[in-house]
């Protein structure tokens, strides 16, 4: 039987997802399907699977992105879907601890592609909200000046978001120096 | 000038290149490396997938022809990755060998 549980994780609770799915999956839900906002599990052993997710560098249906998969699916993972950039790949437990990432420097390049993305999404709604702001004003429009305080708003929870990811880098760059 | 600088390997890649002294795909180098390393070191398939294109770049190992009913590709390590293991493995053992005598030292000056 599936069960559909519509939840919502911003970019930046990437572990916080892991951990979600991870105990829908010790309770006997294994995810089978993902869309926005949409996880559907299917019922299996508890805990039979691990679930993982990735931020991959190009669109999961650019030739890169599809070699990068094929080469996890010869590794034993099971690749389940994916929303933007982000795929999720899931492995049977019974084959052993499952990770997409084993040492500190790509654990950090991965968070530099977060990173990356939350820019890109500040600097638009930064943009959109002055450019909003300044019609708004000059030509006084009330919706103007709701949309402009909106991307505006939208770009200081981006901002937290990226202070957030951009914390653990830091944190792995420094055991970086030490340990690899 | 030559610059003959080698920085060290991570783990990771050095694992990587012992495994790969016989062809080997993924999965394999994966299981390879645990057991060489008795369980110690696990690599995970994102970080060995990244390992795997650098270290073809730097042709230290190269790709076999893939096998018509097989999806699986295999790696083997080349020349230039067989000499750079084996500096690494010389570098790892004065590494041990100057710990140990300076670390030997210490207990004898200790012991006096």
């Amino acid at each position: 039987m599936r069960t559909v549980i519509r939840k919502w994780f911003w970019a930046w609770e990437m572990d916080k997802e892991e951990a979600w799915l991870a105990e829908c999956a010790a309770k006997g839900l294994s995810l089978v399907a993902v869309d926005f906002c949409k996880y559907t599990f299917e019922e299996t052993a508890p805990g039979a699977y691990q679930v993982r997710l990735e931020m991959l560098p190009e669109s999961p249906r650019h030739p890169e992105s599809r070699k990068y998969l094929e080469f996890l699916e010869e590794t034993g993972a099971e690749y389940i879907g994916y929303v933007n950039r982000w795929v999720y790949v899931r492995r049977k437990s019974e084959l052993g601890a499952f990770d997409l990432f084993s040492d500190l420097s790509s654990r950090a390049k991965h968070l530099g592609r977060i990173l990356s993305l939350l820019r890109v999404l500040m600097i638009f709604n930064a943009g959109a909200g002055i450019y909003n702001l300044c019609i708004g004003i000059g030509f006084p429009s009330t919706v103007n000046i709701v949309c402009g305080c909106i991307s505006l708003a939208v770009m200081g929870l981006l901002l937290y978001g990226y202070r957030k990811v951009d914390k653990v880098q830091k944190a792995l760059k420094r055991e970086q120096q030490v340990f690899e | 000038m030559q610059n003959n600088f080698q920085p060290a390997l991570t783990e990771a890649v050095y694992y990587i290149l012992l495994s790969l002294l016989h062809p080997l795909h993924g999965y394999g180098i994966m299981q390879n490396a645990e057991q060489l390393s008795g369980g110690r070191v696990r690599l995970a398939a994102g970080t060995l997938y990244g390992a795997l294109n650098t270290l073809l770049e730097k042709r230290w190992i190269s790709a076999l022809p893939e096998e018509k009913d097989s999806r699986k590709k295999e790696y083997i390590i080349t020349e230039t990755g067989k000499t750079v293991l084996k500096a690494e493995i010389s570098r790892l053992t004065s590494l041990a060998e100057t710990g140990q005598r300076i670390m030997d030292m210490e207990q004898e000056d200790n012991e006096k």
